[in-house]
């Protein structure tokens, strides 16, 4: 059946027992990008020639802000899939992105206060992506306090599903409000289908950056799933098997 | 309820008068709730009379604060009396047996943020003239206030409608559903004060209207098909 992997890929204890494996690697490589995109991106790429080099922030701030977005998207995506297909992994891959997603959130606006001081000389405007971008850490604590209310984890999982649907809608604003209201903030730099108005010289640091960025959000997210995987089936028998095979591991290592 | 009653008796073929009976039993209830309607109206007005007193009587600076402040005041307005859209129903259970009636629960939603218009949103957007004259709106911003809020409010009726279904089972939902509604508002308030604005400054004004309608015609589709969905959520809990 080809929809067999798909319904395999739903079962926790499937997940749990094949990412295991996936997160050495997965680690390995965010650790190696990150530090040859810091060190390139910081120490080689040359000068901004207006902006000098308060600019190298955009090293961390723009891989940030596309993983803050994208993870709204991978938050909304997994609980749909948990509403139409009933899937216990994909409800715990949605709470999982939710405060990972609200803290990239957060160091985007920071780091974007952070070099608004030197180029714009104020830590914030109010302006349209700025604000955006508030709007979409508003949307994410709103998923998270909803499912804080709620005492049953099912209903808080489709109830929290439901709100990350209905707060896309906002998503395609976000974007679409650079060209809406065009103020201080400057057009979006990369684009996939013209090419960039960023120099080669300071782009592939970035791209190093961003890749790294999504391997560590890649690790975060499984880490994390895994964790609520065992939270939410720890009265299953595989768990409790893992649990002792984890133990005699740790005992054989003393 | 007798309209319930009425409704399973028509069944799902002919599910048009079982809805028109929802409708007027609902506009009944929310008429006889005098309170209910007073409330937010008087929260609108008292809030906005305060605003001078906060920052200082000059018209000038009412002038420039009003479209806004009076935006936001409405907003917060709907917002506050969105709590109880579905309370009473999902305590006595009527909302169950809506949820279980053959006409469909998406246009038992349409029908009841449509009432919650009716009671909260259009008198809001009546009385927002009034409140322009206390606060020194320029003369050009008064059409455009009342078109604007008369769809803005209906949007966020709608809107709200989804925050007041999801958090209907619990049972302080008060700021959590503030919390996860207020984010959703803004498009609207972006645009309902930029008409405004727009309006006073004499340039044209019928785009934001348009997207406002917009807004308005996107939320009647969808908002109630999500708060539908959130009702059998919350009916699961």
């Amino acid at each position: 059946m080809a929809w067999q992997w798909f319904h395999r890929l739903g079962s926790p204890r499937w997940f749990y027992q094949k990412t295991g494996a996936w997160l050495p690697w997965l680690a390995l490589a965010s650790v190696v990008l990150l530090t040859i995109g810091t060190v390139w991106g910081l120490g080689f790429a040359p000068q901004d020639a207006k902006q000098g080099h308060s600019y190298r922030i955009i090293y961390i701030h723009v891989p940030a802000s596309f993983l803050a977005l994208a993870g709204y998207y991978i938050m909304a995506i997994s609980g749909a899939i948990g509403l139409i297909w009933k899937m216990k992994l994909s409800f715990a891959v949605m709470r999982a992105a939710a405060p990972i997603g609200a803290v990239l959130t957060v160091i985007a606006l920071f780091t974007g206060a952070v070099w608004g001081k030197p180029t714009w000389g104020t830590y914030w405007v109010w302006d349209a992506r700025i604000t955006s971008m508030l709007i979409l850490l508003f949307l994410y604590i709103g998923v998270i306090a909803l499912a804080r209310a709620f005492s049953r984890e099912q209903v808080a999982d489709k109830a929290c599903a439901l709100l990350a649907l209905v707060g896309t809608v906002n998503i395609p604003i976000i974007y679409k409000s650079v060209d809406w209201w065009f103020t201080l903030h400057q057009p979006a730099t990369i684009k996939l289908t013209q090419s960039s108005s960023i120099d080669p010289s300071m782009f592939y640091p970035l791209l190093t950056m961003i890749i790294g960025f999504y391997c560590l959000y890649a690790w975060t997210l499984i880490t994390h799933t895994r964790v609520l995987v065992l939270q939410r089936e720890w009265r299953t028998q595989w768990v409790q098997q893992e649990l002792l095979a984890g133990e005699s591991q740790a005992g054989e290592g003393k | 309820m007798s309209s319930v009653e009425h409704a399973s008796a028509v069944g799902g073929a002919r599910s048009g008068p079982g809805l028109a009976a929802l409708l007027k039993v609902e506009l009944l209830l929310a008429l006889r709730k005098r309170a209910d309607i007073a409330n937010p109206l008087l929260f609108f007005v008292t809030v906005l009379a305060l605003l001078p007193l906060g920052v200082g009587p000059e018209p000038e600076l009412l002038a420039r604060l009003a479209p806004g402040m009076i935006w936001v005041m409405a907003l917060l307005a709907t917002l506050l009396s969105q709590e109880s859209l579905f309370r009473s129903d999902f305590e006595d259970g009527t909302l169950e047996q809506q949820a279980l009636a053959p006409q469909p629960l998406y246009f038992a939603v349409l029908i009841k943020a449509a009432v919650h218009w009716l009671v909260t949103g259009l008198p809001l957007a009546l009385l927002s003239p009034m409140l322009g004259l206390m606060l020194n709106l320029p003369a050009a911003g008064y059409l455009c206030l009342l078109v604007s809020l008369l769809l803005g409010t209906a949007s966020m009726s709608l809107i709200g409608a989804v925050g007041a279904a999801l958090t209907v089972a619990l049972r302080r939902p008060g700021l959590l559903l503030a919390l996860i509604v207020m984010p959703l508002y803004v498009p609207v308030l972006i645009f309902g004060t930029g008409a405004v604005q727009a309006a006073i400054d004499g340039y044209v004004f019928a785009p934001q209207l348009a997207i406002l309608a917009a807004l308005l015609a996107a939320a009647a589709a969808l908002a109630p098909l999500a708060a539908a969905g959130a009702i059998r959520i919350s009916l699961d809990n």
